[in-house]
Order: C-alpha cells, then sequence, then structure tokens
C-alpha cells in the first residue's frame, strides 16, 4: 500500500485531482450560467479573479486569510449579480451572438481593470498550510496540508451547492426558474430574481476555485491567472455536458487528472492537444457531453 | 370577482383581442370558448400578466391586475393552468406540488393530502418524473399543483386537449365539484364547447377576438346560431 501511495501513478492523480477540481468548479459556474440564463460566460474567470483580488487584496493590509477568503464568496456574488442585473439581463432574448460579443468584452475589460488597479505583477498568496508533502517512510506522498486544504474547500463548495439545489426550497426555484420560467412565474417564483442569483452562486463558485489557484506555492495572483483554469473548465464542462452539475465536476477531476498524467508521461506542450482531442471524441460519441442528455418526452 | 373591460391586445400589426369585455362571477365556472384564433389563451395570459394589453382594465377585487408582474398575480391568489399543462418533466411529481404550494396560502403537507385526496393517482406516483406521466395524469398533476396553492381564482387552459373522452369527462366533473364545495372561481378556456358548456354557469364566446355572446352556459348551449357560426357544432 506504501509502495502505491508513494507511486509515480498515485502521485500524478493527486496532483491531477487539486487541478481537477478546480477545473470542476469552474466548470460548475459555467454550467449553473448556462443552464440559468443559456449564456457562455466566457467572463466567468476573470469575474472570480476580480473577486479574489477585492477578497485577497486585504492580506496586504493585515487581514487574516481566512477573513480575506470568505470574502471572495460575496465579492464574487456580487459581481455576478451585477453582471446579470446590468448587462446580460438586457441581451435576453436578443440575438444569441450578443450575449457572446458582451462577455468577451467584460472578460477584457476586467483583465485591464484589474491589472490598472492592482498592477499586472504576481502577488503571492500564503495560506496557513504548509505546502511540502507528506512522507511514508522516506518517500513522499504527493500530498500536502495545502493539497487537502485545496481539495477539501473544492468538495465543500461542490457540496454546498448541490445540497442547495437539492435539499432547499431556494434550490427548487432556481431549478425551476431555468427550466420552465413561464411556468415558475406562473407560480409565483421571482424568475428574475433566481437568474441574478444563479449567476452570483456561480461568480461565488469561481472565486472559490481562484482562491485555490491563487494559493498554490508558485501559481499566486495574476490579473489573467485563471484564463488556464478557465479554458481547462470550459472543456470539462462540455465533456461532462453543459446541462449537468455533476458531469462538470466529473468532467473536471477526469480532465485534471489526465493532464497530470500527459505532462509526466509525455509534455506539458500536449496537455491542450489532448484536452481538445478528448472533448472532439466525446463530442462525436456523445454531442450532449458525458452527463447531458436529450430530452425524450412522451408522445 | 374579476371584471374584464376594454381588454385589447395585439401582437405586432395583429389584433388579438378587441375591447374585450366581461365579468367572471365568484364562486363559478366562466367558460370562454370559440374557434381557433378566438383569443381565448391571449386573454388568459393577459389576466396572467404574461402578455400585456394594449388597452383596457382587469379588476379582480378591487385590485388592478393590469401592470403587475405575472408572479405578483399569481402570490394575489389567481392560479393558472396553462396551454400544454406545463408540468415540469425533470421534476418528481413531489417536486412539482412543491414549486406549487411554496407561494401559496396554505401548508405542504396539508396541501398534498388534500390533492392526493382529489387526485389518487398522484400519490402512487409521488416519486415519479412528470415526464413520465401519461396525457391524464399530468393534466391532474397541472390542476393539482395550482389548487395546492388554494388560489381563489382557477384559470384553465384547455384542460381537455389530447385527452380521451372518458379522462375529459372525468376532469369536467373534477371542475365542477371545486367550484360547487370549495366556492373556487373557475375560467375555463376550451375548445371542446359542449363539454365546458356541461359544467360552466356562464360562457363567454370569442370570435376573431371580439365578445360576440356573454351569458348563461344554457343560454349560449340552447342558442343553435351561436353554436352553429362560432363554435362549430352541428345543429
Amino acid at each position: 500500500m506504501d509502495a502505491f501511495l508513494t507511486s509515480r501513478n498515485a502521485s500524478d492523480v493527486l496532483h491531477g485531482l487539486v487541478n481537477g477540481m478546480v477545473f470542476g468548479l469552474v466548470a460548475l459556474g459555467l454550467v449553473l450560467i448556462w443552464r440559468a440564463t443559456r449564456v457562455l460566460n466566457f467572463a466567468l474567470g476573470a469575474m472570480a479573479t476580480a473577486a479574489a483580488y477585492l477578497g485577497l487584496g486585504l492580506l496586504s493590509y493585515g487581514v487574516g486569510f481566512w477573513w480575506c477568503f470568505l470574502l471572495c464568496i460575496p465579492a464574487g456574488m456580487a459581481i455576478g449579480a451585477l453582471t446579470e442585473r446590468f448587462l446580460v439581463r438586457p441581451l435576453y432574448g436578443k440575438p444569441e451572438i450578443n450575449p457572446i460579443v458582451a462577455m468577451v468584452g467584460l472578460l477584457i475589460l476586467i483583465e485591464a481593470v484589474v491589472g490598472s488597479i492592482w498592477g499586472t505583477r504576481q502577488r503571492s498568496v500564503i495560506p496557513p498550510f504548509s505546502y511540502v508533502d507528506w512522507h511514508l517512510g522516506s518517500n513522499p506522498v504527493a500530498l500536502s496540508p495545502l493539497a487537502v486544504f485545496q481539495i477539501g474547500c473544492a468538495v465543500v463548495m461542490a457540496l454546498a451547492v448541490g445540497a442547495l439545489f437539492r435539499f432547499t426550497n431556494l434550490g427548487l426555484q432556481l431549478r425551476a426558474a431555468a427550466l420552465a420560467p413561464e411556468v415558475s412565474r406562473l407560480l409565483g417564483v421571482r424568475v428574475s430574481r433566481m437568474l441574478t442569483l444563479g449567476w452570483a452562486l456561480a461568480t461565488g463558485v469561481a472565486a472559490v476555485a481562484c482562491v485555490i489557484v491563487s494559493s498554490g506555492f508558485i501559481s499566486g495572483l495574476t490579473p489573467s491567472g485563471m484564463e488556464g483554469p478557465f479554458a481547462a473548465g470550459f472543456i470539462a464542462a462540455a465533456v461532462g455536458g453543459l446541462e449537468s452539475p455533476v458531469g462538470a465536476l466529473v468532467g473536471g477531476v477526469s480532465l485534471g487528472i489526465l493532464e497530470a498524467f500527459v505532462t509526466d508521461y509525455w509534455s506539458p506542450n500536449l496537455v491542450l492537444p489532448v484536452s481538445l482531442l478528448v472533448l472532439v471524441v466525446v463530442l462525436v460519441v456523445r454531442p450532449n457531453g458525458l452527463f447531458g442528455h436529450q430530452r425524450v418526452r412522451r408522445v | 370577482m374579476i371584471r374584464v373591460a376594454g381588454l385589447s391586445v395585439s401582437y405586432g400589426a395583429v389584433r388579438a383581442l378587441r375591447d374585450v369585455s366581461f365579468d367572471v362571477p365568484t364562486g363559478q365556472v366562466t367558460a370562454v370558448i370559440g374557434s381557433n384564433g378566438a383569443g381565448k389563451t391571449t386573454l388568459l395570459r393577459t389576466i396572467s400578466g404574461l402578455v400585456r394589453p394594449a388597452a383596457g382594465s382587469i379588476d379582480f377585487d378591487g385590485l388592478e391586475l393590469v401592470g403587475l408582474r405575472t408572479e405578483a398575480i399569481a402570490r394575489r391568489g389567481i392560479g393558472h393552468v396553462p396551454e400544454g399543462r406545463g408540468v415540469i418533466e425533470e421534476f418528481t411529481v413531489l417536486d412539482n406540488l412543491r414549486l406549487g404550494s411554496l407561494h401559496g396560502r396554505g401548508k405542504l403537507a396539508a396541501g398534498l393530502e388534500t390533492q392526493f385526496e382529489l387526485f389518487p393517482i398522484l400519490a402512487s406516483r409521488r416519486k415519479q418524473h412528470a415526464g413520465t406521466l401519461s396525457g391524464g395524469e399530468r393534466q391532474m398533476l397541472a390542476m393539482a399543483r395550482a389548487l395546492i396553492a388554494e388560489p381563489s381564482v382557477l384559470l384553465l387552459d384547455e384542460p381537455s386537449v389530447g385527452l380521451a373522452p372518458i379522462v375529459t369527462r372525468d376532469v369536467m366533473t373534477t371542475i365542477r365539484e371545486l367550484c360547487v364545495d370549495r366556492r373556487l372561481t373557475v375560467v375555463l378556456v376550451e375548445q371542446d364547447a359542449m363539454s365546458a358548456l356541461q359544467v360552466a354557469d356562464r360562457a363567454v364566446v370569442l370570435h376573431v377576438g371580439e365578445v360576440v355572446a356573454d351569458a348563461a352556459a344554457e343560454v349560449v348551449r340552447a342558442d343553435e346560431n351561436l353554436r352553429h357560426y362560432y363554435l362549430g357544432v352541428a345543429t
């Protein structure tokens, strides 16, 4: 057992798990927004980065890590809600290309604004956890307290979102507003409010992903730091199925582990081509993604 | 009581309703009948706030409904079972009913008991996805979901569409019982005019967006000209 845990393959799996959970959270955010409003939010990574700067930026004023971390979530939610209310809502019912263009524009705008306020230099984020891997005997296991923190954050966030949707009246209304807005209105559900909340939740989730990325020993926080994780999260969401929150998480974790193996056994340069190849194969075999499904109606 | 006065609705250049006026008495079934394209569904959607009228007013016990949001109208006690039933197929029967009860006046548990008593088949299907129900079961679910909110007015859009005659008869009987037993006010839009007239107290006949008759149901049922020219019923 010890030999397995310290093996090269186990190391790849554990490294992949950390990245994969980040991809999964980004994909979950994309899926939440897609299900609610049928918008592919290309600015999600940038919005999450802005939230992380707002929260983690307070570290330099002596505010504790945990307070800064927790502040990132409401900051992300506020950014998501404001974006839906003032930028996306006027575009509902307009040609489908309009929100895509708007989101790409927002991505560029946020990166520019964040860069001009906080600078483009990497800001280190030091969480209160060691990045040194644990050892079994004299051999290291590819798992550190920091990695456990990162995986734990992602799991707690995913479970919290899942519980919200599955067990609460608010989650029921969020799902109903996304699936059947007109019927929901007829039942008294404030659909506009639910859509705003959907964007807020999604951006809050992505903000946690950004904190996880930034709190890595090497990565730190930069205005464009979420571009890579966003691209991977986008692929994960498409692989898992844009309609499926579970598919987003499974897609993210699978992609993270695949990337770790490709990096280790082949080359980091092949990560993106292999990921895209997987995406193409999945979409050819299952056009709605692994967990997506076409609606079947009884006639 | 609902009082519709001078209601006009346009879809672009097409006038769907023209100066429509009629009353819906409390505790009675008012049937709105007419051929395809008469404006029946538009009328219900306008009462519910889904369609904004170009002119006119809808008074509900002293409250002006025109200008209110759909969800606000629903929360005031106007339930609407839309055309095609509108059950959420991805939800279970229970979740559809939970959703219906959220902004209603009663408690979920008591509401479920009442609805399962009224529609026993739903109790045995409670964990089943609504997309797997038959047409009749979906109609029952749609009605139960609206009724669990304990509305004072129920708008029903074509409840008989796609149902076998015997199921249609059951649905119509249930509508009548709801009205008599609970003093529920019902606006029943139906293309099957004779089925609607059998359970209705009053009838409003629409033709190309205009009211051509507004009278007691038995009067409309007995009027051969109305039946022949506007309802397509052989005399």
